[in-house]
């Protein structure tokens, strides 16, 4: 259907360049980080990734911990693609689409092991933290997983704990100084391969004729911890490789920005 | 005695009153509402000799008799084409209509046009309920085969074509790039990929800055800025 | 008792802070936020465009479908769980009867206008600031419209009537309240929006309905500069 399209762009990625005169790893500009947009969140951030934007909110429940991990609270990411943000998302209960993009940031978080989840814990087997990230997206121009990640992560790094009050209920209006204690900061990059090159943040003509993706999730000092392989075609284990350097890499400049 | 009370170029929005008095009238995006003509939509002054009119300045491209457009083949079927137009209405290409050539009956139509093309088509008809007919007999209607697709804002067309085609000629000589732009808002270029590049910026530009004056010198010397000077084209594909 | 002074010494006519800005969201054909106080509602128009399922088309006009939805991190205590409630089934439906009198879709048979409002946060008043973004996303969209629409809530706290209320007004415990939205076609002063919650007498009321007027008046000139704003600005390379 885009065999045209996927011969052009397949030319250009071979002189180096892209539709938008992009190198092929170059992210689009600007990349912005705005914290605190939204003072109903316990934490929020608004990322934009050219012309790609994405809001995150972080609220927090206090509720009973599951019967197999007494002693920790938890952690929930869920993301919407608004059909505000696109003319291509439809109202209704999200899709496979963002389940998937739901669930790779989740684990890209969660498998961090970032997250002390028995400092979450309020009394053993009864009460417990839970924290839920909502990633909205606003503007979905290309690289969502990407946006998604860096939002959620903003998001946590803004968050601060409310009050609690002498029943031990959550007093929402009132937040303390106290943040998620972090032990670092997972974030996720992916690499996608058209033809015979890699590139990161495609824009939505480049994922229309994506033959494969690979999603990392990397800490600071270059540990993996998590990934999801996307698009039809086969991967290579050199290409892995390949593309995960490259995402480690990325992940790098990313972070500074945090 | 009419008080007008907007100037030439001024961009109004809904329920602005324009004009107080019965000696001017209700032009295209106006109504009158009592003594007072009142902006029907956002857009821009035009001051008509007795006549106010709103040029839109947004909008989606709705089809329209004898325009010509570049649509995109989505499905093919026995009589013919069905193809997107970039406009809440799909378009119907007849087989009839489809090429000069003869096509027999059940011949695999497929080898004229296939799902994903893009073609540079003609409106012959829309009726009421827009139910719209296209047709590929014509000069300069064809199927368009490398380059990249675009999509513009379908009101700023005129102003990317220009008088007489002055606009797009320019951009064309300028760049070397092959420039074909629908009236349906989409625009078809082909060139050396930072030609390309640079042809785009410069519609970006257009796009922006269509309601300042002075836009052909801007437009010039923003290509002039970007390494261009006035070239032979090897190919001319005008619209 | 009576109510006697509103938070941050605002005038019992006086809205919250409003900020508007046009073209907030590049993939829609007519976008805007609104801002008031700390409710703040973006919108995004995509339309006329094709109507799937082919039974809900009007082969006689385009039809207009409003969603308004709040994100889950936007309401100020706990999280708001995603899909429909039926408050905002219900507030979608009269943000489309407020925002239908002034649009005329004749011109686009079987389609629709989609209307979609967010809030990524929220302090009373969010149905007004949604229709009030909404208003400015259809204009920003190149629809013919015979009229802006401004939409503010007013009402009574105690003794006195107030325009936009915030939380703490919506809450009050010290009297009766009652909080009436509207919204004006400001040129007309026609109302395309009036629902109420609480107590009044028929007096009050007018005088309210004076007081809303008012309000949207202000209400459409920052609509307007927003408006013109964005087609005035051009960014520099």
């Amino acid at each position: 259907m885009n065999s045209e399209l996927r011969n052009h762009i397949i030319r250009l990625l071979e002189s180096g360049t892209r539709l938008d005169g992009r190198k092929l790893t170059d992210y689009r500009q600007p990349i912005k980080i705005e914290y605190g947009v939204s003072n109903t969140a316990e934490g929020s951030a608004k990322v934009q990734i050219g012309d790609t934007e994405v809001i995150a909110g972080v609220k927090v429940e206090i509720s009973t911990p599951f019967p197999d991990t007494p002693e920790e609270g938890g952690l929930m990411v869920n993301t919407e693609l608004l059909p505000l943000s696109s003319p291509d998302f439809e109202s209704g209960p999200p899709g496979i689409e963002a389940i998937e993009l739901a669930r790779v940031v989740d684990r890209a978080i969660r498998e961090s092991k970032a997250v002390d989840f028995k400092g979450l814990c309020i009394e053993k087997g009864e009460k417990a933290w839970f924290i839920m990230i909502d990633v909205i997206s606003l503007n979905s121009s290309g690289n969502l997983l990407d946006a998604a990640s860096l939002a959620a992560i903003a998001a946590v790094k803004d968050m601060r704990f409310p009050a609690l009050n002498d029943e031990g209920k959550i007093e929402y209006k009132e937040k303390t100084d106290k943040k998620l204690g972090m032990k670092a900061w997972p974030l996720s990059v992916t690499v996608s391969k058209i033809g015979s090159s890699f590139i990161v943040d495609p824009d939505l003509d480049e994922e229309k004729v994506i033959d494969a993706r690979l999603t990392v999730g990397s800490l600071d000092d270059g540990t993996l911890c998590s990934m999801q392989k996307g698009g039809n075609s086969p991967l290579a284990e050199q290409d892995i490789l390949q593309m995960i350097d490259i995402a480690v890499e990325k992940a790098k400049e990313l972070r500074k920005m945090l | 005695m009419t008080e007008i009370k907007v100037k030439d170029k001024d961009i109004v929005v809904p329920g602005e009153v324009l004009a107080v008095g019965m000696d001017n009238l209700p032009g295209q995006g106006t109504y009158r509402e009592g003594d007072n003509i009142v902006a029907g939509r956002l857009g821009l002054v035009q001051l008509d000799g007795r006549a106010i009119k709103l040029i839109p300045m947004s909008g989606r491209y709705i089809p329209k008799k004898n325009d010509t457009i570049i649509c995109k083949v989505t499905d093919v079927s026995m009589n013919g084409w069905r193809v997107d137009t970039n406009s809440p209405y799909s378009a119907m290409l007849p087989v009839r209509e489809a090429t000069s050539e003869f096509i027999a009956r059940g011949a695999d139509l497929t080898q004229y046009y296939s799902m994903g093309d893009y073609i540079v088509a003609k409106i012959y008809n829309v009726t009421s309920q827009k139910l719209v007919d296209i047709s590929m007999k014509g000069p300069g209607l064809r199927k368009l085969r490398g380059g990249r697709m675009v999509e513009v804002a379908s009101n700023k067309v005129p102003r990317i074509i220009g008088k007489q085609g002055s606009m797009v000629s320019m951009i064309k000589d300028m760049t070397g790039c092959n420039i074909i732009v629908g009236q349906n808002g989409i625009a078809w270029i082909q060139g050396d990929p930072e030609k390309e590049f640079l042809a785009i910026k410069t519609i970006r530009k257009i796009e922006q800055e269509s309601h300042l004056s002075g836009l052909t010198e801007r437009i010039k010397s923003f290509l002039e800025q970007n390494g261009c000077t006035q070239t032979q084209r090897v190919n001319n594909n005008e619209l | 008792m009576s109510y006697k002074e509103r938070k941050n010494k605002r005038g019992f006519d006086e809205t919250r802070p409003m900020e508007a800005k046009v073209g907030v969201i590049k993939r829609a054909d007519g976008s805007a936020y609104f801002k008031i106080g700390n409710t703040w509602a973006y919108a995004a128009v995509y339309g006329p465009r094709n109507l799937h399922p082919k039974f809900l088309q009007d082969p006689s006009t385009g039809i207009l479908r409003c969603h308004y939805n709040m994100m889950p991190f936007s309401g100020s205590g706990e999280r708001v769980r995603p899909g429909g409630s039926r408050r905002s089934k219900e507030i979608s439906m009269v943000t489309e009867k407020a925002l239908l009198p002034v649009l005329s879709l004749e011109e686009f048979p079987n389609t629709v206008v989609d209307v979609f409002i967010e809030f990524p946060q929220t302090e009373a008043g969010s149905r007004c600031a949604g229709i009030t973004a909404a208003a400015m996303a259809l204009a920003d969209a190149g629809l013919a419209m015979k009229d802006m629409i401004a939409a503010v809530s007013v009402g009574r706290v105690d003794d006195k009537l107030v325009v936009d209320l915030d939380y703490s007004e919506e809450a009050y415990e010290g009297g009766p309240v009652a909080d009436i939205p509207v919204a004006v076609m400001p040129s007309s002063g026609k109302i395309t929006l009036l629902q109420m919650d609480g107590l009044v007498k028929k007096e009050m009321l007018k005088d309210l309905l004076a007081k809303a007027k008012a309000a949207c008046a202000k209400i459409y000139e920052v609509q307007k500069r927003a408006l013109k704003e964005k087609y005035t600005r051009v960014d520099e390379e």
